[in-house]
């Protein structure tokens, strides 16, 4: 018997063969793909035509200011970049310290901030953002080296995302005095009015969720009654109805003195409302454990506490991401609606800029602008999520 | 293998490990436990055995309480078991339970399934949980696959690392459910040599299995049980060679062909 390894006959591998096997394999297939082909390349010719030849992109790059921080006042703005500075090098030290999952989140922020700075080529003010975004990019791999290099202790750093969060909002809104005077919430716009709405959100409806789906699946009568209501009330009604009655209803029923900003007022609402899906998606997550994981936890003395923090949380997690990323990228693109509360994010600015009359018929120029940082973000999103299952995923299977 | 990290068993103890005085049990209407009496000494080795459905592993895990008995009394070393939720957690950490799907941590390396109840119950430092757990692993045979995840290993490794698992709580007590079921025929035997060595060492232990070949070698005692009941129990070579009671004849007969 020989068993010598044959190279495979020629006919089965190389680029002829591929063609053949996967776009004219049969009439019907040749068709199809000659007329896709077709299609393709016209709208590549059309849309690309417009894009390069027609569109007046002026209206985008002379307001480029309002479409990345609003009404923000200039010479406060060094403020944002500094804030994104400290976001990028916490971002690269975390990723160069624990590797895998935090590596994506730094990957992401500098490839971002990469894309953004090729979205501004053509803007006035091109020089200053591209060069302050590639030196924020440049200076994620030089913090993620720093992290690998140096054995940096991980409580600190821990500490220190913790503190950015009170020194991200004293940064942007301003302290009162010093160099960091009040800039007004009202003012605050664009595309950091955009992330801040979606980061908070995020960060706040996450925990929250994940507590609601322990509370509906709890054995405490009162706990999980509670839960379940919230979730079943707050999806049961729209985004936008929740905006409204955190805009105008919330300062009916408080004191008359009591005043809560602007855009608290939408964080809020879009945490809640984001909240009561993320305990859905986890609460699948959760039925997903088998009951043996509980058993073997408790038979080793852990209690209900540690069962859920160690054992069944990590794996519960971990089969929603998708889903929970899925549920990210749809807050992202819902922060568009609190334009209808009156604050002014991407989209709501670019319709601010579109009734001015100097941008008359330039409406296809601005959305498609708004839609192209929109891609740009959840597409990211979506990558990180890829990213975040497969260094999750050691092991599973 | 090392006697170094055996939990400490008062052999000049007369005091029973386990007292199981007329426990009942229901499962909504169904009755499947009739009262069951049973008494384990230190350093006893007892077999239980019968037909699926027979009760008997309900009725080990009513001695960690994984679930509740309704009626009568269990004693664990000394602590009645309550609906207190301080004496569960106190004879649970007495008590190593190996389950037939073994039940490893699938998030978690084979250390770390290992280190994890020590440390977060018993508050050991890092460095003593890691130590210990490399000395079961080494124990039961499998340090080299200390970096695992479970999902790496042959069923065999992976109930022996759950036998290691168990033991770093340093348990007074092993229960055994149906360990070696729901292996391929080549693995059971390197998982009843790590029980047999352990049963050498001294530990108590409960097995409910069906290998009899493990129960005539290594049981001070076997107990049949039938329908929710203790029909008949003794020394293996009373139950194997002069079965009294009918039923352990037939069941005996059905297993060893």
């Amino acid at each position: 018997m020989t068993a010598e390894t044959l190279p495979p006959p020629s006919t089965s591998i190389g680029p002829a063969a591929w063609l053949r096997r996967n776009l004219f394999s049969s009439i019907g297939s040749s068709v199809a793909t000659v007329v896709i082909l077709a299609l393709v390349a016209y709208l590549a010719v059309t849309v690309g035509g417009w894009a390069i030849g027609e569109a007046r992109w002026a209206v985008v790059t002379s307001n480029l200011r309002l479409f990345l921080i609003g009404q923000y006042p200039v010479e406060q703005a060094w403020r944002l970049w500094l804030e994104l500075a400290l976001l990028s090098v916490l971002a690269g030290v975390s990723g160069g310290v624990y590797g895998q999952t935090t590596r994506t989140l730094a990957v992401s922020l500098s490839a971002m901030q990469l894309l953004l700075a090729v979205l501004m080529v053509a803007s006035p003010l091109g020089p200053i953002i591209i060069g302050g975004l590639l030196a924020n990019a440049l200076a994620v791999w030089g913090a993620y080296a720093l992290g690998r290099a140096f054995a940096v202790p991980r409580t600190p750093l821990l500490i220190a995302w913790v503190l950015s969060i009170p020194v991200s909002f004293a940064l942007i809104g301003g302290i009162g005095f010093g160099p960091l005077p009040t800039v007004q919430s009202s003012v605050w716009g664009g595309l950091l009015l955009t992330m801040l709405l979606a980061v908070v959100g995020i960060l706040l409806a996450f925990p929250l969720g994940v507590l609601l789906a322990l509370g509906r699946r709890s054995s405490l009568p009162a706990a999980r009654v509670l839960s379940t209501a919230y979730i079943e009330l707050v999806r049961g009604v729209p985004l936008i109805t929740l905006l409204f009655m955190a805009d105008i209803m919330l300062p009916l029923l408080l004191p008359g003195e009591w005043r809560i900003d602007r855009v608290a007022r939408a964080m809020g609402g879009i945490t809640l409302f984001s909240a009561a899906y993320v305990a859905e998606n986890v609460r699948g997550g959760l039925q997903a454990i088998p009951s043996g994981q509980y058993e073997a936890a408790h038979a080793l003395g852990l209690n209900g506490f540690q069962t859920n923090l160690f054992i069944v949380l990590p794996q519960a997690l971990r089969s929603v991401i998708p889903a929970n990323v899925g549920l990210f990228i749809s807050l992202l693109k819902d922060t568009t609606l609190v334009t209808i509360v009156g604050l002014l994010e991407i989209l709501g600015i670019g319709r601010a800029i579109l009734a001015q009359p100097e941008s008359l018929g330039a409406n296809l120029e601005v959305y498609v602008f708004v839609a192209g940082v929109f891609f740009v973000l959840c597409y990211a999103m979506s990558q990180a999520s890829y990213r975040l299952e497969r260094a999750m995923g050691v092991g599973s299977r | 293998m090392t006697a170094d990290n055996l939990p400490p068993v008062e052999a000049e103890s007369t005091e029973p490990m386990i007292v199981c005085r007329d426990v009942h049990k229901w499962f909504g209407q169904l009755h499947v436990l009739r009262g069951i009496n049973l008494e384990v000494q230190p350093r006893e080795v007892v077999v239980i055995f019968g037909a699926s459905g027979s009760g008997k592993s309900t009725f080990i895990r009513t001695i960690n309480r994984l679930e509740e008995h309704q009626r009568g009394e269990i004693v664990v070393d000394g602590i009645e078991l309550t609906d207190d939720i301080r004496n569960i957690a106190a004879i649970r950490s007495e008590i190593g339970m190996v389950f037939q799907s073994f039940n490893l941590f699938p998030h978690l390396t084979v250390m770390q399934n290992v280190m994890l109840a020590p440390m977060r119950v018993r508050k050991w430092s890092r460095d003593q949980a890691e130590h210990v757990g490399m000395e079961l692993l080494t124990r039961v045979g499998i340090p080299e696959q200390a970096h695992k995840h479970p999902a790496q290993l042959s069923g065999g490794q992976q109930q022996r690392v759950a036998i290691a698992r168990a033991l770093a709580m340093q348990p007074k007590i092993m229960l055994f459910d149906e360990p070696t079921s729901a292996l391929d025929p080549e693995m059971i035997s390197e998982v009843l040599d790590v029980m047999r060595e352990l049963a050498e060492s001294g530990m108590t232990m409960l097995c409910v299995t069906h290998e009899m070949g493990f129960a005539r070698a290594v049981a001070n005692r076997m107990v049949f049980f039938d329908n929710g009941e203790i029909v008949e129990e003794g020394p293996p070579s009373q139950i194997f060679e002069a079965p009294q009671h009918q039923r352990t004849k037939q069941f005996l007969a059905q297993i060893l062909h």
